[in-house]
């Protein structure tokens, strides 16, 4: 009887899963199969089988060049991901290792600069940049992606110290380990997969980042969401090719999420249950 | 093979050399065809000029009018050629923000720009953006469902003819819709096509000393003819249409009439993508007969920021783009159906370019019939026919425009629109210090 119940249980979550899953999914999806319809297909209603056609693709391709675009979103979300890493390691060390009162303030402080309204410090971002010639430049938009990723990035890593025993760190420094060996040599090797999965949910929100990347590139540093955008017209069917140009620029990101869900989710869910 | 290894090291460094010469200008433009096409026929221009490169950046309207006007406003500098529309070019040229386009060259033949759209890129006599395309707008409909209804639409018709035909042809069960009209909210969806309405019902956004007009009977006029007509002849959820949803319904013949942009013409008459190519025919934009049509005037034009550092290469680029030269070298490419429409009487006076836009007399007509400086039956302090060109227009114009068309989905009456458009506009107006 209860193994019954149990097996109806994981039925019905099995199935809710399915649901809450496809739901999220449904929009993807329906850009992919958009991209394969004519635009009047495309405008014509809801509609789950498409003509199959790829023009919009040979467009989007005639259109503009996307393996730029598509290098600049490498180069920025790897390179941010490597700047604040290289930030919030320390950072995290030291507010997991060392408290202080204000340790918990701190990161709530920092978290809550993710709540600002971006379009609120534009133009002050802007003046900045203009100033510092950083306009379309890949280092500045690197140093603003790092910027704003990097409250969850310490958050994320922080979580994770947390979990390592203290005690390991004290012994390495018993043995004579400087600072910079403990953090290195013992500190980073433990927490690989924390670090790992860190990084790799900072790549998607730095290749997802539409805001800034936008607004503070022209051409040389114009990553896939400014591709993306470009296809939007006030006077003239776009959906398709809107479509095409965005399942292009999603695709490099879904196959990298897909094969690295596991780390993913670990990452995501660790420390939840404590 | 070091004689062959030489040259080629030569011509290499000598390519290099070249490159590092080039003056290279970023232009910010909009994905519409036209545009996009521009974007490929630019050989033409870098062969005559190869010591300019061009850089593009293409952006959604929204986008790039916010990236245009940030960059602009901050000497950011980050453009060289702007495409922007006759909103902006009367307020950045008197802020100083634009070059005035006096280097055009002795072939460009400034006279020939159609002299309405020539009036709303001009600032004290000053040309100070070249327009790309031009449109007004007018009706397009269908010819056979107007002779089914036993009616003929006349050059020039009155709304109540419009709303006479509509109610006629609507036929819901066969899924057409007498009249497709802009609902979807914004400054430049809903409220272009209202606010030029409106014109001809005899409102005015603001009176001579800027006091806003939603409080008096040609507002409640147009507004309730417009709810009214659209309820009655309407397409389902118009409120959510705007330029490419209507589009798409007169497409796929589920309009008997459409009135909109004359650009669009050339996508309803186009056989690849309408059902009902060959069944449209254009008339006028409707009168009452106060003197006033409700067509707009609209123009996607280049300028030059004040702020560029590369203003002779700009003006070389921009007059290339806008020039008869170039409007012969899309016929010879693409067919004389495909000339950017609308801003130069020459090409309206060409008996090729009127063989294939039979629209082609009617845009015209309709593009002459709109006066950006005397756009209103009443006298009134600004320019602009769909638009009043301040800088808080596009504010205010947005606002207005989801309460009109919440009034056309139902949720609140035609007078509470009204009123809350009459509070939002004094607001606006008071904190911008044009009242007290």
């Amino acid at each position: 009887m209860a193994r019954s119940v149990t097996t109806q249980h994981k039925t019905i979550a099995t199935v809710a899963a399915w649901i809450v899953a496809l739901l999220i999914f449904f929009p993807i999806l329906y850009t992919i199969i958009t991209s394969f319809k004519s635009e009047q297909e495309a405008i014509q209603g809801f509609n789950l089988i498409p003509s199959g056609t790829f023009e919009s693709y040979a467009e989007v391709q005639a259109q503009s060049g996307y393996f730029k675009f598509f290098l600049n979103s490498v180069l920025l979300s790897v390179g941010s991901t490597i700047l604040a890493l290289l930030v919030a390691i320390p950072a995290a060390w030291s507010m997991a290792f060392s408290p202080t009162k204000r340790t918990k303030d701190i990161l709530m402080w920092m978290l809550s600069t993710k709540m600002m309204p971006a379009v609120a410090v534009l133009f002050p971002i802007y003046l900045i940049f203009r100033n510092l010639g950083l306009l379309d430049s890949r280092i500045g938009l690197m140093v603003m992606l790092m910027l704003i990723n990097l409250p969850i990035v310490v958050w994320m890593l922080y979580t994770y110290f947390r979990e390592i025993p203290g005690e390991i760190l004290e012994a390495a420094r018993m043995d004579g380990a400087s600072l910079w060996n403990e953090i290195v040599y013992v500190l980073t090797p433990m927490a690989v997969p924390g670090i790992a999965s860190t990084m790799l949910l900072n790549i998607i929100l730095a290749w997802n980042e539409a805001f800034w990347t936008i607004r503070l590139t022209t051409t040389d540093a114009a990553p896939l969401t400014a591709f993306i955008s470009s296809f939007s017209s006030p006077q003239g069917l776009f959906w398709a090719k809107l479509s095409a140009a965005s399942t292009l620029a999603i695709a490099p990101i879904l196959i990298m999420g897909w094969f690295s869900q596991k780390q993913l989710v670990r990452g995501l869910t660790f420390g939840a249950v404590k | 093979m070091k004689l062959r290894t030489l040259t080629l090291g030569l011509l290499s460094a000598s390519a290099l050399a070249f490159a590092a010469h080039a003056e290279s200008i970023t232009i910010a433009t909009v994905n519409n065809g036209d545009m996009v096409r521009m974007q490929k026929l630019t050989e033409d221009f870098t062969k005559a000029n190869p010591d300019v490169q061009l850089n593009w950046v293409t952006l959604e309207e929204n986008v790039l009018r916010e990236r245009v006007t940030t960059d602009i406003a901050t000497k950011g500098g980050q453009y060289d050629v702007m495409t922007i529309g006759t909103y902006e070019v009367p307020i950045w040229a008197k802020q100083s923000w634009l070059l005035p386009l006096d280097k055009l060259g002795a072939d460009y033949d400034t006279k020939d720009i159609i002299p309405a759209i020539a009036g709303g890129l001009s600032v004290d006599g000053k040309l100070y953006a070249a327009p790309f395309y031009g449109e007004s707008s007018f009706v397009m409909y269908r010819k056979d469902l107007m002779d089914k209804a036993g009616l003929k639409m006349p050059d020039a018709p009155t709304w109540d003819f419009i709303k006479q035909a509509a109610d006629k042809m609507t036929d819901r069960a066969n899924g057409v819709n007498g009249v497709c009209l802009r609902g979807k909210a914004g400054w430049g969806e809903n409220m272009a096509f209202l606010t030029a309405m409106s014109n001809s019902f005899g409102a005015r956004w603001f009176d001579e000393n800027w006091k806003p007009q939603f409080d008096q009977p040609e507002w409640k006029k147009t507004l309730q003819f417009y709810v009214d007509l659209m309820k009655a002849d309407g397409p389902e959820g118009a409120s959510s249409n705007g330029f490419n949803e209507n589009l798409a319904l007169f497409q796929q013949g589920k309009c008997g009439m459409w009135i909109d942009a004359t650009v669009a013409a050339s996508f309803v008459s186009d056989p690849k993508n309408s059902t009902v190519a060959d069944k449209v025919g254009y008339a006028l934009a409707p009168d009452n007969g106060l003197g006033k049509r409700g067509n707009w005037l609209w123009a996607w034009s280049l300028a030059i920021p004040a702020g560029t550092k590369k203003a002779d290469a700009a003006e070389k680029f921009v007059s290339w783009a806008t020039s008869k030269h170039y409007a012969e070298l899309v016929a010879s490419k693409e067919g004389w159906a495909n000339v950017p429409p609308g801003t130069r009487s020459s090409l309206y006076a060409n008996p090729e370019y009127q063989k294939a836009a039979p629209f082609a007399k009617m845009t015209l007509d309709s593009i002459n019939a709109a006066d950006p400086t005397h756009p209103t039956v009443k006298p009134v302090p600004y320019v602009g026919v769909q638009f009043v060109a301040i800088p808080e227009f596009q504010g205010l114009g947005t606002t207005v425009g989801q309460l009109f068309s919440a009034a056309l989905a139902g949720q609140s009456s035609v007078d509470d629109a009204l009123k809350q458009a009459q509070d939002a506009a004094t607001a606006t107006m008071t904190e911008g210090g044009y009242i007290k």
